[in-house]
């Protein structure tokens, strides 16, 4: 006779099985473990954390209300910022894309093409813009040169993937057509490739430019020019309302720009 | 083939991209416009320009080779930097879950909602670095500015992210239990977070990553880190050091990049 | 004339895809080359204008030989060879005019390709040629706007613009409908004849082949096994090719042409 009260006693739902839950708990003991390290480690002088809310508040109370009698000086430093982001976008675009090209497997010449095009984006994805403006600020000396080549140096890497991922997700069979109508290699590219790649590269761009703006806005922190050094100058002098003013204004730069980049994408994609 | 009847000959030029011709040129004319312009305003200083390539040529000359010697250094920076990326992600990836649920059209009230946008808005609208300068301007030098950075700014992008995957989910699920009368908070846990959570992790490592990268730079500006390390020795002139702790940022995050990317592979 | 002596392609180690291929075309002849998949008909054909590879062998147009051109010498050789695709590989996102103008890009200059400025003698006979066939109102359209047989078309078009001397169509008809690719198969047979052209079919309807073509070549493994008038080519060569395999278009019976005549504006 089958014991049906026992039976059902035996049955037990568990949420992870046995291997779950050792993983679950090995992965939760090593995290603990870490983060009571860094905690216990960091170099941290803890009576400042907890004082840090009051801090921050006395700090933005010394901000408020936001001092707007340098405005004209900050829109002009804004307008430099865009400059640098715009200019040094569009510069980018010229050797982005040749880069691009031979770092894609199926339009590169040869193997040491492809690993030096790949090496280029690498590195120029690899260091932050502000780190490139450290050292264009040390050779060319402060001033918008730093702040453009900057960021040129990052944005390269940038589009330069993107559109490198683009070119090798073409549909080979136009390449094959153009190739069969004797047309040299330049041809083949710009009938076969470039159309196909076109609507990537507008998209990529776009939202390229979007960031760019953003960095720039700390390039001057640097000396790099821009927005960032009458930033550094007022919190230098802790001349904090004017901070406050120029925090706004950068929202609203930020602001735009994204209303700028929502427009160009409806209209040309 | 039909003979040629002798007519005009015709011609054929590509449609334009854009068809309005008056938009066509004034387009072409807003952009030389804007480069005459852009140009105009900036100011170059040419002499101490001209001075770059041999500047450049003496900083890499005393850059190369990149020296070891201060890996002690080196290796604090880093041990800092990590420590401010691990403990940034956490507090910021835990912060966001509340920020994201409130920032979601679908389940939040719309004043709450308002209040969840902006704080996100707010937390993406500024590079890390200005906020690690207010931090280090509010906290001080040191790594808690630059933990209080990174938890804004992994509030700022994993909280859009997780706000948005909020607001994709199926929302069947959401009534199925609303009619079995859990409450709010209930409904949240068995309907929302099942949906959103395994994406969370990925996040997480992402977000985790990211912090990586930009601890090296908030330390530029004071908020402890390898960055701070960098700025000193660029400080002091130390080009041979400067140039091993790039190499060694450039290795950590190509490392880094490597073990996220593995690891979301594995749990996807 | 086409002389192809001793061809061989062999990927790697394998088996060879070709063996030994020996076909001469003489003339202005429509050959069709029938064979099962993976019998080398593709290959063949692509080996002519060497979009690929052959191993060993020899291949000579109107007495070039063409197997061992290089650069500037192969493009002016692939000028002369025109190809129509299954797939009609045209570029989508260009207008029908570019499609047909880019048959021309042997012959222009690279400014000349690139700002669309052909020479007027191209653009008459690129309207021309679409007129014959009956596409010249798309000749601002997207490609991709156009159906598969329309679109077949404008490769045969683009393909005819290059002046060539001889013509390959790698299954022209695969992925037409029925009706379609009976049109694009007259439209072959008479340009053929119009233009006193030899043309080169792959094609795997044999009904298709014995109706249009004036000589059957059948390939089976890489080697020919028939070569003849299609009123020989009986069942006995059908069995011998397809090997039993049951082809999808297997219809000796079936007699094309026979059709309802709907009178469509783009029949020719």
């Amino acid at each position: 006779m089958v014991d049906q009260a026992s039976l059902l006693t035996e049955r037990v739902w568990q949420r992870y099985d046995r291997k779950q839950q050792l993983i679950r708990y090995a992965v939760l003991l090593v995290t603990a473990m870490v983060v009571y390290w860094a905690v216990r480690d960091i170099d941290i002088f803890w009576p400042w954390v907890w004082d840090a809310p009051n801090q921050i508040s006395s700090l933005g109370a010394r901000m408020w209300p936001p001092d707007p009698s340098r405005l004209a000086v900050i829109t002009s430093a804004l307008l430099e910022t865009v400059h640098i982001a715009t200019l040094a976008t569009a510069l980018t675009i010229f050797i982005a894309l040749p880069v691009s090209y031979i770092a894609a497997q199926n339009t590169t010449p040869n193997r040491a093409c492809l690993w030096l095009g790949r090496f280029i984006l690498v590195a120029s994805r690899s260091v932050n813009t502000i780190i490139w403006a450290l050292l264009f600020v040390a050779v060319f000396g402060p001033g918008v040169l730093a702040g453009i080549l900057a960021i040129v140096c990052r944005s390269v890497g940038f589009i330069g993937k993107l559109m490198g991922e683009a070119i090798e997700e073409i549909d080979r069979r136009p390449v094959e057509a153009m190739e069969a109508t004797g047309a040299s290699k330049a041809k083949v590219i710009l009938y076969a490739i470039v159309p196909q790649v076109m609507p990537a590269f507008f998209a990529i761009v776009i939202l390229r430019w979007d960031i760019n703006i953003r960095e720039s806005t700390v390039l001057g922190l640097v000396g790099a020019g821009g927005i960032g050094v009458i930033l550094q100058g007022s919190i230098d002098t802790f001349a904090w309302p004017t901070v406050a003013t120029i925090l706004i204004a950068i929202i609203l730069l930020v602001l735009i720009g994204e209303a700028i980049t929502g427009l160009l994408r409806r209209k040309v994609l | 083939m039909r003979p040629d009847a002798g007519t005009t000959p015709r011609t054929w030029r590509k449609p334009p991209f854009i068809a309005n011709p008056l938009l066509r040129y004034g387009l072409w004319l807003a952009v030389i416009v804007y480069l005459v312009w852009a140009f105009g305003s900036l100011s170059f200083n040419w002499e101490r320009i001209a001075e770059g390539l041999p500047r450049a040529a003496r900083i890499f000359g005393g850059g190369f080779p990149p020296s070891f010697e201060r890996w002690g250094l080196l290796a604090t920076g880093f041990k800092e930097s990590f420590q401010i990326a691990i403990l940034a992600t956490l507090l910021g990836v835990a912060l966001s879950i509340p920020f994201a649920v409130m920032a979601a059209k679908n389940v939040a009230p719309k004043p709450v909602y308002l209040l969840g946008r902006a704080v996100i808005i707010v937390s993406r609208s500024f590079h890390p670095v200005i906020v690690a300068i207010l931090f280090v301007a509010a906290v001080g030098f040191g790594p808690l500015a630059g933990i209080l950075t990174l938890t804004l700014y992994s509030i700022g992008f994993v909280g859009k992210l997780l706000a948005e995957e909020i607001e994709e989910i199926d929302w069947g699920q959401v009534e199925a239990m609303r009619a079995a009368g859990a409450g709010y908070f209930a409904t949240l846990l068995y309907a929302v977070f099942p949906q959103i959570l395994p994406r969370q992790v990925g996040l997480s490592m992402y977000q985790l990553d990211s912090n990586l990268r930009a601890s090296a730079v908030v330390g530029i500006v004071g908020a402890g880190g390898i960055g701070g390390t960098l700025m000193n020795a660029f400080g002091r002139y130390d080009y041979d050091f400067a140039f091993a702790i790039l190499l060694m940022i450039i290795v950590v995050i190509l490392i880094s990049e490597g073990i996220s990317g593995w690891v979301r592979k594995k749990i996807w | 004339m086409l002389e192809i002596s001793k061809l061989v392609k062999r990927y790697g180690r394998d088996e060879p895809v070709l063996k030994e291929l020996d076909l001469t075309v003489e003339g202005s002849s429509v050959v069709s080359i029938v064979g099962a998949s993976g019998a080398g008909k593709s290959t063949m054909l692509r080996c002519i204008n060497r979009l690929v590879e052959p191993t060993s062998g020899s291949i000579k147009l109107n007495g070039t030989e063409l197997v061992n051109l290089k650069g500037r010498e192969l493009r002016h050789a692939r000028r002369k060879i025109g190809m129509v695709f299954q797939g009609f590989n045209l570029i989508d996102r260009l207008t029908v005019m570019e499609n047909v103008l880019s048959g021309r890009l042997g012959y222009v200059n690279l400014y000349q390709a690139y700002a669309r400025r052909f020479p007027q003698a191209d653009i008459e006979r690129a309207f021309q040629l679409m007129e014959r066939v009956g596409i010249a109102h798309y000749a601002n359209k997207r490609a991709d706007e156009l159906s598969g047989g329309e679109r077949q078309r404008v490769g045969v078009v683009r393909a005819l613009m290059q002046e060539p001397e001889i013509l390959l169509a790698d299954e022209p008809t695969a992925s037409l409908d029925p009706r379609t690719s009976e049109q694009i198969m007259m439209l072959l047979q008479s340009l053929a004849q119009e233009l006193s052209l030899p043309v080169l079919i792959n094609i795997h309807n044999v009904a298709q082949a014995k109706t249009y073509t004036e000589r059957i070549v059948g390939l089976r493994h890489g080697k020919m096994i028939f070569d003849g008038a299609p009123a020989d080519f009986n069942k006995d060569a059908l069995d011998a090719i397809y090997g039993g395999i049951e082809s999808p278009d297997d219809e000796a019976a079936f007699e094309p042409g026979r059709q309802e005549h709907g009178v469509s504006h783009d029949a020719t």
